[in-house]
């Protein structure tokens, strides 16, 4: 691999340099000699996934004309997304019209399921094109899936992203709130480990506590660790097996605006 | 995983701004708050770019460390671990100052 080396302004950075002409510019972090060697620097300065920033945008914009707050819904596999969403379709189906987007590497398992509990429309997007499924859902893909609801008739969106703690939470799909269901067969320490999600996240709802009895997990400690990397998340302790604490999570969801953040 | 998506976007921006001219490196800059895996992205841009005009374009990246700047004491803090607490006093009222990047820099095209 290439060899690490740090500029004036404390960045470091590695690469290999077998193409470059001058060994100086190297040395003090000077990229200029690139000219030297016959090359010309276009300078972009922009965000990697800015494309996906834009569509994004979009997707905001129309979600607040249409007076619909949507709430990017994240977890690993396992932690309880598609339950608590029942769960949330029986509280508040009746008096919110709630869609779901629901995206999923492949199968309509979740979508099936969800469409039998309330919810006013679920639109399934499959990620499995491309190569063998992407681990999250994009803006592009969300807009794709947007065409099959009916924006204008619902109140809420969920859109229920692929499990998986690392790549969802570098993708901006137009929400307004972001969430993340966490249970506490996880370990204490997935905050630390997973530290882009934790941050990224307005509310985590920490689910499965009605086997606390039964775990050596430590909520103090998982709560200090979300702490240290999130000192602002709502926390919400649910079971979406036996409805605990789903009060508090709809109250959540029900507080969220379009025009907010 | 989801490096591969991150190249593609990358080879767009690229793509479009080159018009016609052959890049020959690309810089990125990735702060280490992001959960890129740097040997990923250049596994999946080799695969992403291989038989295409893309295929001689290399991909630099300059990893930014995470600096908080402390809201109390006003000392910066080079961060070893995702945790935003200040290095002197310990007060997790801090700013991030970098180590949040995710930016297509600029690429090197061969002048003519």
């Amino acid at each position: 691999m290439g060899r690490f080396h740090a500029h004036p302004d404390g960045t470091v950075h590695e690469h290999d340099h077998e193409r470059e002409g001058s060994p100086s510019s190297h040395d003090v972090g000077d990229h200029r000699g690139y000219e030297a060697t016959g090359t010309a620097r276009v300078e972009i300065l922009e965000r990697i996934l800015s494309e996906n920033d834009r569509i994004a945008a979009s997707n905001r914009q129309d979600f607040a004309q249409a007076g619909v707050v949507s709430v990017n819904l994240m977890s690993s596999p396992g932690a309880g997304k598609t339950t608590l969403l029942k769960r949330t379709l029986a509280q508040i189906g009746e008096t919110r019209r709630v869609g779901i987007l629901e995206g999923d590497i492949a199968t309509s398992i979740d979508a099936d399921q969800l469409a039998g509990f309330g919810a006013a429309a679920v639109s399934l997007v499959n990620t499995s094109a491309g190569f063998g499924g992407e681990c999250h859902l994009d803006a592009i893909m969300v807009r794709s899936g947007l065409g099959r609801l009916p924006l204008g008739e619902l109140d809420l969106l969920i859109i229920e992203n692929v499990g998986n703690l690392v790549c969802p939470a570098e993708f901006d799909v137009g929400q307004h709130a972001k969430a993340m269901v966490y249970a506490v067969t996880e370990g204490e320490e997935k905050p630390l480990k997973y530290p882009v999600m934790f941050r990224a996240v307005d509310a985590v709802v920490v689910n499965k506590i009605d086997l606390l009895p039964y775990l050596d997990f430590d909520l103090d400690l998982f709560l200090a660790n979300l702490k240290a990397v999130n000192p602002t998340a709502t926390v919400i302790q649910v079971s979406a097996r036996n409805g605990a604490g789903i009060d508090d999570w709809c109250g959540w969801l029900l507080d969220q605006s379009p025009t907010g953040p | 995983m989801h490096e591969l998506a991150v190249c593609e976007a990358i080879a767009e921006t690229v793509r479009g701004r080159a018009a016609g001219r052959s890049p020959a490196r690309i810089q990125v800059r990735i702060g280490y708050l992001r959960q890129v895996v740097p040997d990923s992205l250049l596994f999946s841009w080799e695969l992403l770019t291989a038989d295409t005009d893309l295929e001689h374009c290399k991909l630099d990246i300059e990893h930014v460390p995470a600096v908080v700047a402390c809201r109390i004491c006003g000392n910066r803090t080079t961060l070893e671990l995702p945790i935003l607490v200040c290095g002197s006093c310990g007060t997790a009222d801090v700013e991030l100052v970098t180590g949040d990047e995710f930016d297509l820099a600029s690429f090197d095209v061969v002048a003519t």
